[in-house]
């Protein structure tokens, strides 16, 4: 019976459950976890023995680019990432190619290979939503969704400026369903839009060109829309000033803006229960937090300004971070954050890209290359895990390289190396510029993580962190059948045999996919199409009328009309709405 | 020295691509299986036999392993792509991509060579005694790498891009070339015994250039340092007398980038 399997006797790693490496079947039936399988249903299910192997729910990626108009301007400019990456087809397999972009075939088998089953785009511009849904739609195997990018968007700069938090509510909840989107996305507050004049922000209470609006009110802002609306996961920020030394400090308060900003999901979702809440907690998540975590106060006394970032998230609770890691060598880096990129194509020459989006946002490309001689890149790569390292809870971080902006995920096996394994970095500090270990602690750090921390890393908290951990990131009944066998037994796994790590954290034994076994041994056994994740969320009915009036008025600015901007409903093959703040609960008008 | 040879039976159609023409690819082979070596043209897959037919054997070893193509292969592409050592002869012209990302090892094409002849190439030779097409030794398209070691000797002329990128190894043209020679090179030497159109080295950060002949137009980002007679170029003098120019100004600074044009032309 198809989705219907017993996977039995392999050591469980299921943190959401607090199941940490337990011998235990996983059932599935009809492509969800059951608590048991009887009778018939045993009889027609497909048995996978598990014993002396590691089996954690599907992988979940929360920030990746890997969808949309940027992620394909970086492909087009770089022809040389393609032509000695080259996959065939075959009877099964869509023929791609590319190396830290690949085409989005490539993209769905490599990430099924590794045991992932979820990923999440995490930059849409508004305008470009139907190209980042054509993308995903032909991504295969992986449920999918994407986050709006909104903090320099002209309707909510001016909304928020003017203190009608109602209406950029409204306009917030519109958007996400005219555009089939999952989340917010915040990237360079009010500094995208004086891009537009060649200008950027650079501290979080500059007013910026026409909008007169400073950072520290857009971030306020969107977390406090966010919650309001009650979505799913809660803002994602790209801090100002990122990619610039001493960029910590800025880093540090833009995240404590959101902390009076209480927690509040709204959505209409069964729950699932699971030993630990897999409702968020946090009001602010914070972005590829390497890049955001610079010291010093210029190239010449470049440093880790880790340390302070570390410390605010330890002794704080509405935050979590992913890592933005950067595991050496050839990345493309793509972002909304033009300005950010321009400064990158001044430091090294490489080949830029820019884009304005009109009256929403712009974005910016470069190719480029880490290098271990290099003493910057060996300090970012020496942040990236800092980050991991030094955060106390394993739930208030997320494993990630900001894919391909500090290098492809295809690197996430040689980046799980590095945390569990101390004799791994010190081998990669032996080989890096000596500032990676002056100018950074991680010499110093000892700890070396758990399998049971690295699923809470790579699926439980990700999961939890946007919101799905109702189906998704863990192994209780009613969760989506989503199941990773690693290679590994974890009594006599070896955290120093790197090779071995890499290799089984890059070929899992199974990836299995609403009950069924989508890749085995680095090879695709059958190609499902994926979800779309998106929020349908909703607005007073009054207040949106309204604030489509506005939106109609400014549309003349736009280059588009206003009936093509929507995203059709025949864009997404197999549309999962899920309904935010249901219209009988919309806050206004209680 | 084992020889295979290998004698093209017809005319080929769409171009074949072949980078089994390889000394490491066929030591260790017999006849049979060289001859059952795949090719790809167009979409479809087909064995070596169907455009050549096969005789010899190849060495134990590629550098034991000698392939001799006997008559014009244009339509043939990839001969001889990252071979490590060893050696090939084309007894007639050679189609794109000759000697592309070789490492070591040679080639000789008696005839002319397609475009991309020892692009990013690393090491070993390439003799072509005829023409040879556009981006010679060339980055491929996107990258700024292009060859860094190695040697290219053209005997007649070769077309534009010629050692784009190159950071390493020389180039020897002993007829003209068109346009953007030397484009973004960076480090290595190239000798161009006849004339240039323009664009010789244009965006150079580093790396000598030598025009014997007569550039047509000068790139605009070069600065005049003197002119020296017979200049010594690594380890050969050249004779003339030469003008020396500094650049590319137009993109660095601080080029180090060094251009040799005629004086006398």
């Amino acid at each position: 019976m198809p989705g219907t399997l017993a996977i039995r006797n392999g050591y469980v790693f299921d943190p959401l459950n607090e199941i940490d490496g337990e011998i235990k079947d996983i059932f599935i039936k009809d492509g969800k976890i059951v608590e048991d399988l009887t009778g018939a249903g045993l009889r027609d299910a497909k048995i996978i023995d598990a014993h002396g192997k590691t089996v954690m729910p599907g992988g979940v990626d929360s920030h990746s680019h890997v969808a949309g108009a940027k992620v394909n301007t970086g492909r087009m400019m770089c022809p040389e990432d393609r032509y000695k990456w080259v996959t065939k087809k075959s009877d099964l397999t869509h023929s791609g190619s590319g190396n830290t972009v690949p085409s989005v075939y490539i993209q769905g088998y490599d990430y099924a290979k590794m045991g992932y089953t979820t990923v999440f785009e995490a930059a849409i511009p508004p305008m470009e939503a139907r190209h980042t849904h054509e993308e995903m739609r032909s991504t295969p195997i992986l449920d999918m969704g994407g986050y709006l990018v909104l903090g320099n968007n002209w309707f909510i700069m001016r909304y928020l400026k003017a203190g009608d938090i109602e209406k950029a509510a409204a306009y917030v909840a519109w958007m996400m369903r005219t555009h089939k989107a999952y989340g917010i996305k915040c990237v360079n507050p009010a500094g995208v839009e004086n891009w537009g004049w060649g200008k950027n922000v650079s501290s979080l209470d500059e007013p910026n060109i026409h909008f007169g609006i400073t950072s520290r009110e857009v971030i306020h802002g969107l977390a406090e829309v966010n919650e309001m609306l009650g979505m799913p996961m809660s803002l994602h920020l790209h801090a100002n000033n990122l990619g610039h030394p001493g960029c910590w400090e800025i880093t540090r308060d833009s995240l404590d803006v959101a902390r009076d900003v209480k927690v509040e999901c709204n959505m209409d979702v069964e729950w699932q229960k699971t030993k630990i809440d897999p409702e968020r907690t946090q009001s602010v998540y914070l972005a590829h937090a390497q890049f955001n975590s610079f010291g010093g106060t210029s190239w010449m006394d470049f440093a880790s300004g880790a340390k302070g970032i570390v410390d605010y998230v330890n002794k704080s609770d509405h935050v979590v971070i992913d890592n933005g890691a950067v595991p050496f060598g050839p990345a493309t880096v793509m972002t909304g954050d033009g300005p950010a990129i321009h400064n990158l194509y001044k430091l090294t020459g490489n080949k830029w890209s820019n884009k304005d989006i009109e009256l929403e946002c712009g974005s910016g490309i470069l190719t480029f290359n880490y290098l271990k001689a290099n003493p910057v890149h060996s300090v970012e790569w020496a942040i990236g895990l800092e980050l991991l390292l030094l955060v106390n809870d394993p739930w208030k971080t997320i494993l990630t390289t900001d894919h391909p902006n500090g290098g492809p995920f295809t690197k996430y096996p040689q980046l799980i190396t590095w945390i569990m394994s101390k004799k791994a970095r010190e081998a990669t500090l032996a080989e890096c510029h000596k500032w990676a270990q002056d100018r950074s602690s991680l010499g110093g750090i000892d700890r070396e993580m758990t399998l049971y921390e690295i699923a809470i890393l790579t699926r439980a908290n990700p999961a939890r962190t946007v919101g799905i951990a109702h189906r998704k990131g863990h192994l209780g009944g009613g969760a989506n059948g989503d199941v990773t066998i690693y290679d590994f037994d974890p009594t006599k796994f070896d955290v120093n045999d790197y090779t071995k790590v890499i290799r089984g954290f890059q070929n899992a034994a199974y990836t299995i996919k609403d009950g069924g076994i989508v890749a085995q041994n680095g090879e695709i056994i059958s190609v499902p199409h994926g979800r779309t994740f998106f929020s349908e969320a909703h607005m007073d009915d009054g207040i949106e009328k309204e604030m489509l009036k506005d939106v109609k008025e400014w549309f003349k600015y736009y280059t588009l009309g206003f009936a093509n901007y929507p995203v059709p409903d025949k864009y997404l093959r197999n549309p999962a709405p899920v309904v935010v703040n249901k219209p009988l609960e919309a806050i206004v008008g209680r | 020295m084992s020889e295979v040879i290998l004698r093209p039976n017809g005319s080929i159609d769409i171009m074949v691509e072949a980078e089994v023409i390889n000394p490491d690819i066929l030591a260790g082979k017999t006849t049979s299986e060289i001859e059952q070596l795949i090719v790809w043209q167009g979409a479809k897959q087909l064995p070596l036999s169907e455009f050549f037919d096969v005789e010899g054997s190849a060495g134990s070893t590629a550098a034991d392993t000698k392939i001799i193509v006997k008559g014009d292969v244009p339509r043939v592409k990839h001969i001889g792509h990252g071979m490590k050592a060893g050696e090939i002869v084309i007894e007639g012209s050679a189609g794109m991509h000759v000697g592309s990302e070789m490492i070591g090892g040679s080639i000789l094409v008696k005839g002319n060579a397609g475009s991309w002849a020892g692009m990013e190439m690393k090491g070993g030779t390439l003799h072509i005694t005829g023409n040879a097409g556009d981006h010679v030794g060339c980055a491929y398209r996107g990258s700024w790498r292009g060859m860094n070691g190695g040697k290219i000797l053209i005997d007649g002329n070769a077309r534009s891009q010629l050692g784009g990128g190159m950071s390493g190894g020389e180039i020897h043209v002993g007829g003209s070339v068109e346009n953007f020679a030397g484009i973004r090179m960076n480090n290595g030497l190239i000798v161009v015994k006849g004339d240039a159109i323009r664009g010789v080295g244009a965006q150079m950060s580093g790396g000598l250039f030598v025009v014997s002949g007569k550039i047509r137009q000068l790139s605009p980002g070069f600065e005049y340092a003197g002119t020296e007679k017979n200049p010594k170029v690594g380890e050969t003098v050249i004779s003339g007398e030469f003008m020396k120019f500094a650049g590319d100004y137009a993109i660095s600074k601080t080029p180090k980038g060094i251009l040799y044009a005629s004086a006398n032309e």
